[in-house]
């Protein structure tokens, strides 16, 4: 197979002369994960501390009747039982989420999903304090739950939230985007129109690492630490100042290692709540850390949009228009984690990479019986859901005109002339050439020999499907005026200190999830100051330490925060040159920037490295008026726009005739995120992503059944890929440049994972076309493909 | 009870509770916390350690039944400041992320080239299928268990051991 990622060619790829873009340079991060030291959350220990567990609800819709902790706080090692009285007595019962709604936090009046948080113990030991949770007697008084989200909104249906003052129904929100009479317009003209109802069903990021956090109140000063698995410890910080009332300088946030986050770990979880609280009542720390069930039944899950689509056309296959209503199933409580103006993220990306006349769609947001979430696992903030519906779509459309679906997007594409491309619904792509990273791979592929070997196999009663995804991404949030999450804008910060010996020390506002920030971030450093990605710490993670920014996801960190820090090491340069005119004599102006050094116009040989500047300037140069000593900048950065990284995947699949098992033979991904920083990262997130994907369309599904209990609670049942069922991925790229980028870099981190799911299910859809089947929703398990083969496809619920 | 076991080739002597799990014995009681905790059904694998040269899944053995036996753990894996070759290709490779997958999947790739030193790329599929990765989409994995397959540890590496040992 081919492998089109640059490998190491000399010794001198990844020099210090180009540190970005060339070579492989190896993680900073590594040395300590192989051997084991890594430090996350459950890794902590802190003298005196106690363990918490949750005690979870077995029903989805019940009244609390009653609650009785006397045999648990009998227990000899427990020290505190925590119940919903008690934190309403605190003030703590409900707490905001992402969403302007509330969550509970402990149930106090009803349990609104199973698996929801009910009372809390404190314990010595993790063992005790789940023998306590058996000893904790609790009557409910079961209801009829809301399950189907098709019919949260039926006259009668139970009202979930009826806490929430002057509630009678199930409804959140009804959002829109684009000119629905114009659109309306285009479709009744139109050649061709094609409709499907297509489902994005309920999934989970499920990280390696599961929640929790260590809670540290000290009760002399006031101040509380709080060490999490979080991707956005500022944004942590003050929300729980709010929360808790504790003043904001008296909170830490200490986000260490985190196993994984794929967007599980953005928000604020009751788990971290009650382990703050727990350490306030004990007066001792308290670690709280989930299992796996925990994580899978509570913590926020991805997508459940039930989208019917509709795409217009000529009959010669110039696509027109799009349209689309949206049911989305947001659980019990509102906890969906995006930028405020946006309650459905960014779905209304969904004209995808096309150049269309008109688009709409709506979106409602219902509450049903179960747990809270739908903006995680790469989602880029819904866009997973966009792509997915416009790549379904467009290959429905060309089934319907008997076109190649490759043909079909190509004969679609947004021209490389037309960006900055605004497209119906209120986006500015920044920059994009589709076409050639669409022959790139369909020449990887083969993709007419593929056609033809699909055409043999199928005169032979052989099942092969090839797929084709053709997506863009928006991300990078986002721009302040339009983009905050609760209030806070979506700028980031970054800190750059040169030590007098020219070391360096870059701090930042996101937190790696093992994206490899500690690497990458210097790179950025070393290729604008010129000082070696080794002598360049990066500091991630810890409110204490670094500058205030919205955190890691929606692949925002190389956009925002990479921004940030080529920024602020072009400001440092600056003071560097004024700093090096002092030493040389001379006027800032008549010196030159060669990579690490400040040098006098037409003679090179004078000049002042960076690491003699920054000894200069903690030393006794007489610095220029308006100067002051040290050599260190900060900056924030405000996005002027977010980034539109795209990419062309092609999957080939074979069907199973005789059990729908498929097999995904060859998957090829072809990205474009502009200005690469560190390929091998790059190709890493990419495997990851794609390895998403495969599990979305083909096995993972958090399912429920008609009581509203979970059936995708453990890994026993929520399946996720192994070695085993993913191929050797090829990859390739392009590189177009965003225009607004200091260093023209996009995000990349989630491409992969937005763009895989509809290249997966179009080659399924594809090889089973013999059979008619025109759609099928994920997963496509071995079960659900076969029963498509009987012509009985079902939505999953 | 009181078990008696080897940890990295100390020997290891501790009273415990029965019912305690091996993997929060390694954590909790001896703090080697390189080895990490993934599901509660056996799924991950990001538990796994050698006992007696086998991968075994250390959530689903109890610490008494190690009574008696040889545990490697990831702190084990390398020789003083000489990486095992598994550790080295991992960082060669890429074959890690986040990083909670990898001791795991780094001591089935021992134990998988300890009996078998050339493993074809399926071949190691198969051996860490019992392991979950989020992040690297395997591939990486399977390259960086291929680069230790072909850099074994030089002889003077292994001398070292000897001497040390």
């Amino acid at each position: 197979m081919t492998i089109l990622e640059d490998r190491p060619t000399n010794p001198a790829a990844g020099g210090h002369d180009r540190p970005i873009g060339h070579g492989r340079m190896q993680r900073k991060e590594d040395p300590r994960f192989v051997r084991g030291k890594g430090h996350y959350v459950d890794d902590i220990v802190l003298p005196g501390m106690l363990h918490g567990a949750i005690l979870r609800a077995p029903v989805a819709h019940a009244r609390l009747v009653s609650i009785d902790t006397t045999e648990a706080l009998a227990h000899p090692k427990v020290l505190a039982v925590i119940t919903g009285a008690d934190l309403q007595a605190l003030g703590l019962a409900w707490a905001p989420t992402l969403s302007m709604d509330v969550q509970a936090v402990l149930v106090t009046d009803k349990v609104r999903f199973q698996g929801q948080e009910v009372a809390f113990v404190v314990a010595e030991d993790r063992y005790a304090a789940r023998d306590a949770l058996e000893l904790i007697q609790v009557e409910y008084d079961v209801l009829p739950p809301v399950v189907d989200a098709r019919k949260a909104m039926d006259p009668g249906a139970p009202v979930i939230r009826d806490d929430l003052a002057g509630r009678t129904d199930n409804h959140i929100f009804d959002w829109e985007a684009g000119d629905k009479a114009e659109t309306d317009a285009v479709f009744a003209s139109a050649d061709v129109v094609v409709s499907q109802e297509i489902v994005y069903p309920r999934v989970h990021p499920a990280p390696m690492e599961t929640c929790g956090a260590v809670a540290d109140f000290d009760p002399i000063d006031g101040r509380l630490t709080l060490y999490e698995t979080t991707q956005a410890p500022h944004a942590h910080r003050t929300l729980f100042a709010m929360v808790s009332g504790i003043p904001e300088h008296k909170i830490r946030v200490v986000s260490p290692d985190i196993g994984g986050g794929f967007g599980n770990k953005v928000g604020i979880y009751p788990g971290y709540i009650l382990a703050v609280v727990g350490s306030i009542v004990t007066g001792k720390p308290v670690k709280w850390v989930e299992d796996r069930s925990e994580n899978l039944m509570s913590t926020s899950f991805a997508r459940d949009y039930i989208m019917q689509g509709e795409i217009a056309a000529t009959k010669d296959g110039k696509i027109l228009a799009l349209r689309t209503n949206v049911l989305a199933d947001h659980g019990a409580f509102n906890a969906t984690a995006q930028p405020t103006k946006y309650p459905a993220g960014f779905f209304h990306i969904f004209t995808g990479s096309y150049d269309l006349a008109a688009a709409h769609c709506t979106v409602t947001g219902v509450y049903t019986n179960k747990a809270p979430g739908g903006v995680a696992y790469a989602c880029s903030f819904r866009v997973t859901e966009a792509v997915y519906l416009v790549e379904r779509m467009v290959d429905i459309l060309a089934r319907k005109l008997d076109m190649d679906p490759a043909e079909l997007r190509l004969k679609n594409f947004i021209k490389p002339e037309q960006f900055p491309y605004a497209n119906k619904t209120g986006w500015e792509y920044d920059s994009g050439d589709y076409e050639p990273t669409m022959r790139l791979s369909m020449k990887m592929a083969g993709y007419d020999e593929l056609r033809r070997e699909q055409k043999e196999k199928r005169a032979r009663g052989e099942l092969m499907g090839i797929g084709i995804s053709f997506f863009t991404e928006t991300v990078g949030a986002g721009p302040r005026k339009d983009m905050d999450i609760l209030g806070l804008g979506m700028a980031d910060g970054a800190e750059l200190r040169i030590h007098p010996t020219g070391k360096a020390v870059v701090r930042i506002s996101v937190q790696s999830q093992g994206q490899g920030h500690e690497t990458t971030f210097a790179q950025i450093v070393a290729e604008e100051i010129g000082i070696p990605p080794e002598d360049i710490d990066v500091v991630h993670g810890d409110t204490d330490q670094t500058p205030f920014g919205l955190g890691t996801y929606g692949s925002r960190s190389t956009p925002v925060s990479g921004a940030a820090v080529a920024l602020v090491a072009r400001k440092v340069r600056e003071k560097a040159r004024f700093i090096a005119a002092a030493m040389l004599e001379t006027r800032p102006e008549d010196l030159e920037w060669e990579k690490g050094r400040w040098f006098v116009k037409g003679d090179p040989s004078v000049g002042k490295t960076i690491a003699e500047i920054a000894m200069g300037a903690h030393g006794t140069v007489a610095l220029p008026e308006g100067i002051e000593g040290n050599l260190d900048a900060e900056v924030t950065y405000d996005p002027p726009n977010l980034t539109f990284p795209f990419g062309a995947y092609i999957c080939v699949v074979d069907v199973d005739p005789g059990t729908g098992h498929v097999k995904v033979r060859r998957f090829i991904a072809v990205d474009d995120c502009g200005t690469r920083i560190n390929p091998m990262i790059i190709e890493g997130q990419i495997h990851g992503g794609l390895t998403d994907g495969v599990g979305m369309a083909l096995m993972e599904f958090i399912e429920f059944d008609a009581e509203g209990n979970c059936l995708g609670g453990s890994f026993m049942d929520y399946l996720i890929p192994t070695a085993m069922e993913v191929p050797d991925w090829e990859t390739g790229f392009t590189v177009t440049p965003s225009p607004h980028h200091p260093i023209g870099a996009k995000g990349i981190g989630e491409s992969a994972t937005v763009g895989s799911p509809p290249a997966v299910v179009n080659a399924v859809v594809d090889a089973l076309a013999p059979f008619g089947v025109v759609h099928m929703d994920m997963p496509c398990t071995p079960a659900r493909v076969w029963e498509a083969m009987q012509g009985r496809t079902r939505p999953p619920v | 009870m009181q078990i008696n076991l080897t940890i990295n080739g100390t020997d290891v002597t501790r009273e415990i509770e029965p019912r305690v799990l091996l993997v929060h014995f390694i954590r909790d009681d001896l703090r080697l916390t390189g080895t990490h905790w993934g599901c509660d059904t056996s799924n991950c694998g990001t538990c796994v350690v050698l006992m007696d040269g086998q991968p075994v899944k250390s959530c689903t053995v109890l610490a008494a039944m190690a009574d008696g036996h040889a545990i490697t753990t990831v702190e084990g894996l390398a020789n003083g400041a000489t990486l095992d070759p598994v550790q080295q290709g991992f960082m060669e490779e890429h074959g890690l992320q986040c990083g909670f997958c990898t001791p795991g999947m780094m001591l089935t790739a021992r134990a998988l080239l300890d009996h078998n030193p050339h493993p074809e790329p399926l071949e190691i599929r198969e051996a860490i299928s019992g392991q979950i990765c989020r992040c690297t989409g395997y591939a990486t994995i399977v390259r960086s268990i291929q680069w230790a397959a072909e850099h074994p540890m030089s002889a003077a590496d292994t001398a070292e051991e000897e001497v040390r040992a």
